[in-house]
This record gives C-alpha cells, structure tokens and sequence, in this order.
C-alpha cells in the first residue's frame, strides 16, 4: 500500500469512526437520560400521573 | 602518591571539559531545559509538567551523567512507566476522575463537536506523509492534535518512541498555548453575528444513574468499536466512574492527587531524559512542532465548522465558537471559548455548553487514537 492509499484510508475510516462512535454514544446519553431521569423531574412526573390518576 | 592524586584529579571536570569541546548540542538543550524551566515557573506554562520535563532535559544534557543510560535512574523511569505505557495510563485514571461530564449531559448532541476537533489530527498524518515520515511516525506526529498529551506519548511510546521527546513536548506546549492559538481563528472563522449568538443556560439536572451508567456504556461501546484503543478509555473512564459511583472517594481522590501527582513527576522527567542533545536536535524535531502546530489550528477551524453546521441545522440556536472547544486541552479550551463569546456580548454565558464541547473533545481524542490503533493492527502495520 502506498503512503497517499495508507493516509486517504486511515483518515476516511478513523474520522468516519470517530464521528460514528461519538453519534452513537450521544444517542445512548440521551436514551440514559429519559430512561433516568433526574429525582425532581420524576417527581413531578409520578406527582402529575397521581393528581391525573386522582381526577 | 602524587601521581595517583593527579590520575583521581583528572577525572574530574570530565563533564565540563566535554560539554565545551564535543557538546554543543548538548549545550543547546540546557539552553532549552532552561527555558523549559522558566516558562514553567516564571509565566506559569503547564508547570506540572514542564518542570519535571524540563529538570530532566537538564540532567540528561549534563555530559557524562549517564542517566539515561544502562542503570540510570531516568532510564529506569523511561523503561518501567513509558515503555510499559503505564504512566500515560495511570494519568488517565486521574484524568477520568478529574473530570465531570456534567454540561455533556445537558446537550449530548454536543459531543459531535468532540468528533470533529480531531479532524486536523488525520490531515496532519497526511501532512506527515508527504512530508517523508514513515506511516507510524505520521500516525504520532499527527495525534499531537489530540491536544492530549497521555495520548501522544500512549500512541507514540507504541509506534514511533525515537520521537517520543518531541512528540510530548509539542503537544504539552500547545495545550499550553490554546489560548494564543485559537482566538485569531475563531475570529477569522466566524461572523459578528454567529460571535453575538447567545445560548441559554440550561439546568435541568442529571440522575444519579445516568452519570453511573455513563462511563460504563461508553467503556462498553468504545471498547466494542475499536478494541485496541481500550487501555485508554478503559483508564478514563474507570476514573470518573471511580468518582462518579460515591462509594470510593478514597480511591477517587487518590486517583486524581497522590497518583497522578506521582505518575507526572516521573513521566515528565523520563520525557524529559528523551531529550539528549545529539538525538533531539534534528531537522525531524522542527518539522514535529511545526507540524503539531499544523494539527491545532486544524483541530480549532473544523471544530468551528462543525459548529457552524450545528447552528446552520439549529436554525442559529448553537455559537459555532463552542466548535473551538471540541479538543481535549481541558478546561482551557472551553474558557477560551466562554471569553471569545463575552468579548462581543458581556452577558453570553457559552461556559457550560464550551465545556459540553470540551469533554466531548477528551471523549473524541480518545476514541480517534483508539480508531487509529485498532485501524493499524487491521491493517497488518503493527
């Protein structure tokens, strides 16, 4: 393989990667954040369903 | 008697009368050591760093002290942290436990940017390439632009460790220069207007759970992706795990101050004891700072480009000069950008979002070094 092939290829498929990878992870950290939410806004996630519930 | 107290005086000065007759670029580098030494104590430069680096620049230029020779007490840090890998290792546990991915949370579609501030590490292999360096040199020289100096020396250490000296002091100085470095680009890159753009500073809280989980999935989706860069976000992320999960604050705090203090002190001297004169002093070095200069600017313009796409597809809601913090030269990007945006509006707060940008940036270079090992055991090169 020559230089130009080698670094063409290591630069479209370690970029392409990179980007993929971080994409990726930033689509888990928001599934986490819905499946997770935090302790306030689950409160008054439950509180509404209650008083919805109540009603 | 006289003659066996001439033969013990002779040896002595030895050093000296080295230095002045076949040391000159022994010479050079004391020089240099000296004004590793100064930047680092007079004008505050990275001097965790530069400090050990720059004493050891000096104890091994001394001629003669054989300290990084066979049995020299340089070259046994050199080979028991540095060819090991162990040391850049150790400091990414402390890294990982420093750090708080908190404003990633906010707005996870931030970390793009991370991706694209490592773009200027490819086109500098490129550059390396045509520039006659060997394919693993290009590979160290160009992940200069990681702006991650346990990065540089983890890849170098593997690849190219005859430029392990150059390779880490030009990534130590540069992180140390963010701040004089990317201003001028950020303001040729971007318009008054995209400059004036205010991002709101949004709170709403991270569970518990979700900062757990977090070094865990990205441990498991990086480490699935490109096996080979494991040891690097492995260590990271079992740092801010370490901190993270709450029930270690031991292990957490001696992460991020005993042993990284320690580990830094022995690695930027066995950086340090790379850098003997006759070996360091080349034609090849300059070429190495110039082009992880290269890398940086490169680094800041595509990141800046991302963001103005990110704006463009936001319909102007993101300041494309948070683009400039996806590198990884923590946290000082991220408070070049937030002083950029108040220059033109006082009350822009772009921190919380810079650092959003600037963790995805540890998080990118990373993962691209990770990329590039993994691409080159495929390829059949190492």
């Amino acid at each position: 393989m020559d230089k130009w092939t080698f670094g063409v290829s290591v630069t479209i498929v370690g970029m392409g990667g990179t980007l993929v990878t971080l994409w990726l992870l930033s689509l888990v950290t928001m599934a986490l954040k819905k499946i997770f939410p935090p302790p306030e806004a689950s409160a008054v996630s439950k509180g509404a369903t209650k008083a919805g519930g109540t009603k | 008697m006289i003659q066996s107290i001439l033969v013990a005086l002779s040896s002595l000065g030895s050093g000296g009368i080295f230095l002045f007759t076949q040391g000159l670029p022994n010479l050079v580098m004391l020089i240099v050591g000296g004004v590793l030494l100064w930047l680092a104590v007079k004008k505050e430069v990275e001097p965790l760093l530069l400090v050990p680096i720059g004493f050891g620049c000096l104890l091994v230029n001394i001629p003669l002290g054989e300290m990084m020779d066979k049995g020299g007490i340089l070259r046994f840090f050199y080979d028991v942290g540095i060819i090991t890998e162990i040391f850049p290792l150790l400091i990414f546990v402390g890294i990982g436990a420093m750090t708080d991915f908190g404003p990633l949370f906010e707005n996870p579609k931030i970390l793009l940017l991370g991706a694209a501030g490592q773009f200027g590490i490819f086109l500098t292999l490129i550059l390396a390439l045509v520039l006659g360096f060997t394919e693993l040199e290009a590979v160290s020289i160009g992940i200069i632009g990681a702006c991650d100096g346990p990065t540089a020396i983890y890849v170098t250490t593997q690849y190219a460790p005859q430029l392990l000296g150059a390779v880490s002091v030009a990534a130590y100085s540069y992180m140390a220069l963010v701040p004089i470095i990317q201003p001028p680009i950020m303001r040729l890159l971007t318009t008054e207007k995209e400059r004036t753009i205010r991002m709101p500073m949004a709170q709403h809280g991270v569970s518990k759970t979700t900062r757990i989980l977090f070094p865990i999935v990205v441990t498991m989706v990086t480490g699935l992706i490109a096996p080979k860069g494991l040891p690097l976000m492995g260590m990271i992320m079992l740092g801010n795990f370490l901190k993270e999960s709450g029930v270690v604050a031991r292990l957490s705090g001696a992460s991020e101050n005993e042993i990284a203090n320690i580990v830094t002190l022995f690695l930027g001297l066995a950086i340090g004891g790379t850098m003997e004169g006759h070996a360091f002093l080349k034609a090849q070095t300059l070429a190495i700072f110039g082009l992880g200069f290269l890398a940086i600017c490169l680094d800041t313009a595509t990141g800046i480009m991302f963001g103005k796409l990110m704006c463009f597809l936001s319909g102007g809601k993101i300041n494309p000069l948070i683009g400039a913090a996806g590198i990884s030269a923590y946290p000082m990007a991220a408070r070049v950008a937030q002083t950029q945006g108040q220059k033109y509006v006082k009350r822009n707060f772009l921190l919380m979002h810079a650092m959003a940008a600037n963790t995805g940036g540890q998080i990118g270079s990373v993962m691209a070094a990770a990329m590039m090992l993994s691409i080159l055991t495929g390829m059949g090169l190492v």
